[in-house]
């Protein structure tokens, strides 16, 4: 909300700066965007009289003036401008002048002959031609063709054209929360001014207007549905003669950012910006049989507005019709038809509340909101509709504007009664945590219009926000300063304890462990394009395909939950190798979304899930697989083993494992299939691995049990294997332990060998086992029996035999 | 025969500043002390002695022998310390060279302040609690004093799956999940990911990071939100951070404000990185509202509460310096090792 200072200054008396002004004002509550000096980039520009014009010695379309500034100065000023004529005045930008744009005016020649400044149009002083009414539409700014005397701008020679035309308001720029629809005005914001300043607050007075006639004589109002509008009330001016509003009224609307029309539409936007309520005017001839008619609007009627856009409306909109036709938008635009004219003599108008939920979606659903909509969508007080109609009809009696009819058309569904609240200081005070005495509390609830009797607030009407007590401790602690608020610790409350449960603290040693291994940790964004599927493929049926679809994506690439973590990882790899980063590893734990729910009626799975991503030359299968392992050792999960899986599309069919603990399924990693990388823009070789938090959860032992040190020396023995080419070292390991029973305290492959000493399709796999016993050290024919049951099963199971 | 004594032991101590190597001192003992050495011949011969002269050549040809002794041992203390010296000499490295290091990676920079954030927590006791991110529009705005068709929900462009299933605009949602299921007294943060439909700029994503905290307990004052909050801010950025409320309005709170702390960069005196305000907002805060205590089955009359929220990334391109958000979440390896 743009407040001009000066406007301001007619509810509340402002002695201290601005500056200091706006501070006071952010400190309780009515925080200061910006505070904006109009004409502040124009100095050194003053009016003159043009006392001399000849041709330019060099050019046809300039000419040669002499400007009088007063004083006995007199200029050489070059101008090309068209509307140049003797003895009129115009704004010259003297010598070192600066204009809006960062524009400077310096001493120049223009073709040869000396300019000693610039004579400014209104477009080079930040205005337009329409802020100036009867000034021309090219050309330079004509002093008096814009209602100034010549007699009385001969006094003005040389002084600042600033001040004349009035581009030197102060504006302060508020950002208004939306629990104040009150401060969406220049009342509101007085009072909270005066409040904040510890000042009188003047109350408007309004001159009783229209002392004849009543205006049931030209109007009937029906509301349809008093719902949608509790209140409508409508006056009447006869005799309107539409013109131009007077320079003090356009200025004060454009400071405040509205565009000045004519004098009736220039009154209604002024009286919504003085008082927060919105109004209309309406031509009362182009009221079909003088019936107003307030309804929900019908699917598929068309309304023109005003900006002379056509509006196809919905039931859900409010309209003001006639019997006929829609006239109006409710709260958000009036009809072009019924507008007001040049030619119109007899207006409505029009001082309202509509329901605030079903103008704000109105608004929405016709993409224009407004000045009026952004106020209705508040939620207004039905109490305002009179002062404001009043106080429109009191500036159609200033500007001569037109006759008022006395009387009202006033359609009240409900009385808006103040609100009692019960006043309890101590409790306001146990609340805030302060000792405020009861008296200073009384005197900021009254400052802001408040009543304070027999321990019962009442709250004006214009203040919905205040409804409960804690309310009012807002309101005085706003004012007492939160500032100066003591601060305390929670002292003598009840004890907690502070910690991270226990998934918490397993997933920071998982990231740790990651760390340690020279990962970095990713974040990516939880929703993806459903394009990934295909990139990662997936088969039609694959249920990853079935992914949660966001119904107000920001775009197809952003319209999907992610049902894997593959793509991000793979995105992040393809993001570094084509910005020449050789090699990496990243992490990131995630929540994956699935729900088999159409349409989706609970809240969806959210799968956590870890993944692990590394490329570059030093990475291989072994390499992810390790980082995964390292998590395992970490966190002491035992039981674990890697099952070769070739079905992955994702993956490649021979460097893929399936990663099962205990027995079930916790996620899949290995090298991503070539065709699935390039579609990623991956390099050749990247791996991955996707581990799901929770099965790392519920297995980790973190309450591991002490064993005793051994006492007694351990044995190791070396033993090869030739097996088939296929088996699997995990397979002969399983016999290898298995066998080995409690005696066999671990067991390594060292050694693969492949060549010529083996007969084809062969390979040698050697192990080195380490036994021990608990109570006896270990001899000869105990590890020979135990060998010989190994080499048993690996000849019956596998098939293969002592090298 | 003494003459002869002082004359071995004479030699002995010649020998023996000679010697270079260890071995050698072997050598000189079997020389002297052994069985076939220089003094064990001259005893040897003591039995030609007189009774009176015996007793006194004994003693001295001891004297000769632990002499000997006593300076083979130390001679041989001596040489090992300098074949140590000599080896330690020779096993010089340059420790300038570049190091044999096992590559460590890192947090996420957000995820580093989450962690610290939380941490400070922790330490004052509150838990950490967590939530669905595919969240119900009731705990997202209903329960939090935000019906339909609330301005406030304008403000927060939120995405829809349904009409009643959207992506958690706040933490705050898990607030009233807690307050729903647990009984006071109450002391949480909620860090996590939240949505809203903003296009992605150098200052806004449609996925950030907050952390929201709540405590709920009898007799919990405004002044307690203040003391905690700055107790935060002093820890996350120095001692002499100051902080300042100003009233702001939220639905879920009241009273409301937005908290900003004295500039990091120049401390108040008015920089480029504050804007010249000496104050940059960090915080939004308030007193839990009396509606959504009764919504979340509290009685406002006997327990009371503070909330707050801070935007993470926010926080930490303020920390670390970083104009634009979108690295955050390009993850360029050579950013990501910075922190």
């Amino acid at each position: 909300m743009k407040a001009p200072v000066s406007w301001l200054k007619d509810y509340v008396d402002i002695d201290i700066s601005v500056k200091e002004l706006a501070d006071s004002m952010t400190m309780t509550g009515s925080k200061v965007e910006e505070i904006i000096e109009e004409g502040k980039e124009i100095t050194n520009v003053v009016v003159c009289k043009i006392i001399e014009i000849e041709k330019h010695p060099d050019a046809d379309k300039l000419v040669v003036t002499k400007a009088d500034i007063g004083g006995g100065k007199i200029l050489q000023i070059v101008t090309g401008a068209p509307n140049t004529q003797l003895n009129s005045f115009v704004p010259v930008a003297l010598d070192g002048a600066t204009l809006p744009g960062g524009h400077t005016i310096k001493t120049g020649k223009l073709r040869g002959v000396v300019s000693e400044g610039m004579f400014c149009s209104s477009q080079e002083l930040g205005k337009t031609p329409e802020d100036f009414p009867g000034s021309c539409e090219y050309g330079l700014l004509i002093l008096n063709d814009i209602g100034f005397k010549p007699e009385f701008l001969e006094t003005k020679k040389g002084t600042d054209v600033k001040e004349l035309l009035g581009i030197n308001e102060t504006v302060i720029d508020f950002e208004i929360t939306n629990n104040r629809p009150d401060c969406f005005s220049i009342i509101g914001l007085a009072r909270e001014a005066a409040v904040t300043m510890g000042k009188d607050f003047s109350a408007p007075k309004i001159k009783e207007t229209g002392k004849e006639g009543n205006p049931a004589d030209y109007l009937k109002v029906t509301v349809e549905d008093p719902e949608l509008c509790p209140r409508y009330v409508a006056r009447v001016v006869k005799d309107v003669k539409i013109g131009p509003s007077p320079k003090w009224m356009r200025d004060r609307l454009n400071a405040a950012g509205v565009r000045a029309i004519d004098n009736i539409v220039d009154i209604t936007n002024y009286v919504m910006l003085e008082y927060g309520q919105p109004m209309h005017a309406f031509d009362y001839r182009n009221i079909e049989n003088g019936h107003i008619i307030v309804r929900k609007a019908n699917d598929g009627e068309t309304i023109t507005t005003l900006d002379n856009e056509e509006r196809n409306l919905k039931s859900t909109h409010i309209v003001i019709g006639d019997e006929k036709k829609p006239i109006a938008v409710a709260g958000v635009m009036g009809g072009l038809y019924s507008g007001i004219n040049e030619d119109t003599t007899t207006i409505v108008f029009e001082s309202a509340v509509f329901d605030a939920a079903t103008v704000r979606l109105g608004a929405k659903d016709l993409a224009m909101r407004t000045e009026a909509s952004t106020r209705f969508e508040k939620g207004l007080d039905l109490n305002n509709c009179v002062p404001a109609i009043d106080r429109a009809c009191e500036l159609v009696e200033i500007l001569g504007a037109g006759t008022v009819v006395g009387g009202y058309v006033d359609v009240k569904a409900k009385d808006n009664l103040p609100v009692q609240i019960n006043f309890r200081p101590e409790r306001i005070n146990a609340f805030l945590g302060t000792e405020i005495p009861e008296i200073k509390m009384v005197s900021i609830l009254e400052m802001l219009g408040m009543t304070v009797k027999d321990n019962m607030i009442t709250v004006p009407t214009y203040r919905p926000d205040v409804k409960m007590e804690a309310d009012v401790a807002e309101e005085i602690a706003r004012f007492y300063g939160y500032n100066n608020i003591q601060s305390s610790l929670l002292a003598g409350k009840a004890a907690t304890q502070g910690r991270k449960n226990k998934r918490q603290s397993l997933l920071d040693s998982i990231k740790e462990f990651l760390i340690a291994e020279g990962a970095y940790e990713a974040l990516t964004f939880s929703f993806t394009s459903p394009k990934v599927f295909d990139k990662m493929r997936l088969s039609e049926d694959d249920s990853r395909r079935k992914a949660l679809v966001i119904s107000n994506p920001l775009g197809e690439d952003f319209s999907i939950m992610r049902t894997s973590m593959v793509p991000s990882m793979l995105q992040i790899i393809s993001t570094n190798y084509s910005r020449r980063v050789e090699e990496g590893r990243i992490f990131e734990v995630a929540y994956t979304y699935h729900s088999d729910e159409k349409p989706l009626k609970n809240i969806p799975e959210h799968r956590e899930t870890l993944v692990i991503g590394a490329f570059g030359k030093s990475e291989d299968f072994f390499t992810i697989k390790g980082m995964a392992e390292e998590i395992l050792i970490g966190l002491k999960i035992r039981s674990y083993e890697f099952v070769p899986f070739e079905e992955s599309p994702v993956y490649h069919p021979g460097r893929c494992a399936k990663l099962m603990i205990n027995g079930t399924e916790a996620g899949i990693l290995g090298e991503i299939h070539p065709l699935t990388a390039e579609n990623f823009e991956c390099p050749e070789r990247c791996y991955v691995a996707e581990i799901l938090v929770d099965k790392l959860v519920e297995n980790a032992v973190t309450m591991p049990s002490f064993k005793e040190l051994p006492k007694y020396p351990a044995v190791t023995r070396d033993l090869a294997v030739i097996v088939n080419k296929d088996v699997l070292s995990g397979d002969i390991e399983k016999i290898i332990k298995q066998r080995g029973g409690n005696l066999l305290e671990s067991c390594g492959l060292f050694d693969v060998y492949e060549g010529s000493q083996m007969a084809e399709g062969m390979k040698s796999m050697a192990y080195s086992l380490v036994f021990r016993a608990e109570d006896r050290t270990l001899n000869d024919e105990d590890i020979q029996k135990i060998i010989d049951k190994i080499l048993h099963g690996i000849r019956t199971q596998l098939g293969g035999e002592l090298r | 025969m003494k003459q002869q004594l002082e004359e071995i032991m004479q030699r002995a101590k010649e020998k023996l500043s000679l010697v270079k190597e260890k071995s050698e001192l072997e050598e000189i003992r079997l020389a002297f002390l052994g069985k076939k050495g220089e003094l064990t011949a001259i005893l040897k011969g003591m039995g030609a002695l007189s009774a009176e002269e015996r007793p006194k050549i004994g003693q001295i040809a001891n004297q000769v022998r632990e002499y000997i002794e006593e300076a083979i041992e130390s001679k041989g203390i001596e040489l090992s310390a300098k074949e140590l010296e000599q080896k330690l000499k020779a096993e010089k490295v340059d420790v300038t060279m570049p190091s044999k290091k096992t590559m460590i990676g890192g947090r996420h920079p957000l995820s580093s302040v989450i962690e610290e954030i939380s941490r400070i927590f922790i330490g004052m006791g509150y838990e950490i609690a967590e939530g669905p991110e595919v969240e119900l529009d009731y705990y997202n705005f209903e329960a939090l004093n935000t019906p339909k068709n609330h301005p406030a929900r304008d403000a927060q462009d939120t995405f829809y799956f349904t009409e009643n299933i959207l992506l958690r605009s706040q933490t705050s949602p898990v607030q009233a999940r807690v307050m729903q299921s647990q009984k006071p007294p109450i002391k949480i943060i909620c860090p996590g990911k939240v949505y809203r439909a903003d296009e992605i700029d150098a200052t806004h994503s449609p996925v950030f990071h907050q952390i929201e905290g709540l405590v709920i307990d009898k007799g919990v004052t405004m002044g307690d939100l203040k003391g905690t909050l700055e107790l935060f801010a002093k820890n996350i950025f120095g001692e002499s951070t100051k902080i300042r409320l100003r009233p702001h309005h939220f639905p879920f709170t009241e009273p409301s404000c937005e908290v900003d702390v004295s500039c990091w960069s120049c401390g108040g005196e008015g920089c480029r990185t504050c804007k010249g305000e000496g104050w940059i907002e960090i915080l939004g805060a308030g007193m839990v509202h009396p509606n959504v205590l009764k919504e979340c089955g509290i009685d406002p009359e006997v327990y009371s509460g503070f909330a707050f929220g801070l935007g993470v990334e926010r926080t930490a391109m303020g920390r670390f310096g970083i104009k634009d958000l979108r690295l955050f979440y390009e993850n360029d390896l050579r950013f990501l090792k910075q922190f």
